[in-house]
């Protein structure tokens, strides 16, 4: 396996964004109540992605390091827009049934966080490469849970029945409570199988792990804890 | 007045945030394991989203409307949310120490809570005016703070607990939030 080919094998399996690094937690509750929200919501997110981390690996060296998290925001906040215009005329029911989640990728953790933890210290190519990775990892676990929901929810799959007409679907699956109950249990089975998951971590360090950003603020707010006058400084720092 | 009472109660408790829209999920799981902590981040959350929402309703009347560049409020509203977080902690810290210091270390976390966004944009949708968006963002405000300090009570509880291990950590939590979710499908039927 080349290099290339392991940056997609860990998008995908070893570091997949929803189900090992626990990113991007707001999309895949809120739109994962059918299956086909999960590839619509999956490819608009990879495909800002994937723009965003050419760029920003492209503009690695330009860019000053104080102000490289204002610069990554706005990057990402344009290619969002794009995406938006691009899918409100192309595609009208994608835009209905994702709603306010598509302007809401601008704050997906997983693209700051690959742009911070990748794309800023490695090559063009890589860098794409990592985007692809991870963007089929994150549709490929939406279709996964959007798929759960929605044969458990309402007896469908992709709008087809599966389920037969006998079976009363639990309607509980499509609604809020069942997207906490299908991500608790994806976390169940991979601890029984020992997969160790950020979640994890995230939950009992009692932190906002969530992106490159709060992990930051994370650390200056342990500093902060220590001795309350520096936290002020340090925030400054962090802050976009 | 009715109106306004109805936004709060819709927006704090019927499509509450984190239990019904999912906006600020990873800080509802992240600081909830204690009460006092998670108290302070809910003060902080109204306080932010309050402000935001007041700022961007304003820009979006003002300026974005009425150039024509409707289109631009994403770049907008989050440039415009990091900058404002950064200056209500400066006045904080020059103005108010007590509270600076009782909100400060959570204000940084709050710049990318996508709930702050979440709700600029949401009052634009509904097509708020500015009074409407205000108390649009302090009920959303309220809903967060009801949603993860009820949160941090339950998870105190079940620290105690003797837990099957592969249920321990993020499971059980998001079982307790499903199951707060659920009782908060019950003010869906609330009838004014």
């Amino acid at each position: 396996m080349n290099k290339y080919t392991e940056r997609i094998y860990n998008g995908v399996i070893k570091e997949n964004p929803i189900l090992v690094l626990m990113l991007g937690m707001c999309p895949t509750l809120a739109i994962t109540t059918q299956a086909m929200n999960g590839i619509g919501m999956g490819l608009s997110t990879m495909a800002v992605l994937i723009l965003s981390n050419l760029i920003i690996s492209l503009l690695r060296k330009v860019i000053p390091n104080e102000v490289r998290l204002p610069a990554y925001i706005v990057i990402v906040a344009s290619l969002v827009t794009v995406t938006e215009l691009l899918i409100e005329a192309y595609l009208p029911p994608v835009y209905d049934a994702l709603g306010i989640y598509i302007p809401l990728i601008v704050v997906n953790c997983i693209i700051l966080g690959r742009a911070e933890a990748y794309a800023n210290k490695n090559t063009v190519g890589l860098s794409v490469m990592d985007a692809i990775g991870m963007g089929i990892g994150f549709t490929v676990a939406l279709i996964l849970a959007g798929s759960i929901r929605e044969i458990l929810g309402s007896g469908t799959w992709f709008g087809l029945q599966v389920l037969p007409k006998s079976i009363e679907p639990m309607a509980i699956f499509v609604q809020p409570p069942g997207a906490f109950l299908v991500i608790a249990l994806f976390v169940i089975i991979l601890n029984a199988i020992g997969i160790k998951t950020r979640q994890r971590k995230l939950v009992e360090s009692g932190c906002d792990g969530c992106c490159a950003n709060c992990e930051m603020s994370c650390e200056k707010k342990e500093d902060a804890v220590k001795k309350p006058s520096g936290s002020a400084a340090g925030n400054k720092e962090v802050q976009a | 007045m009715k109106a306004l009472i109805l936004i709060i109660v819709t927006s704090a408790l019927i499509n509450n945030v984190v239990l019904n829209q999912f906006l600020g999920i990873c800080s509802f799981l992240g600081v909830s394991s204690k009460i006092k902590a998670s108290a302070g981040l809910g003060g902080a959350v109204i306080f932010v989203i309050t402000i935001a929402s007041a700022v961007a309703s304003l820009l979006y009347d003002f300026v974005l409307a009425p150039l024509g560049m409707a289109f631009m409020r994403t770049i907008v509203f989050i440039l415009v949310i990091a900058a404002l977080v950064q200056i209500v902690e400066m006045f904080l810290k020059k103005k108010s120490p007590a509270l600076h210091k009782a909100l400060g270390i959570y204000l940084p976390l709050i710049t990318t809570n996508c709930a702050v966004l979440g709700v600029a944009l949401t009052n634009v949708q509904n097509g708020f005016n500015f009074i409407e968006s205000v108390f649009s963002g302090l009920g959303t405000g309220i809903g967060y703070t009801i949603a993860i300090v009820l949160l941090a009570g339950i998870r105190s509880r079940i620290k105690e607990e003797d837990l099957p291990a592969p249920l321990r950590g993020a499971p059980i939590v998001l079982i307790a939030a499903a199951l707060m979710s659920i009782a908060f499908m019950g003010f869906a039927d609330l009838a004014f």
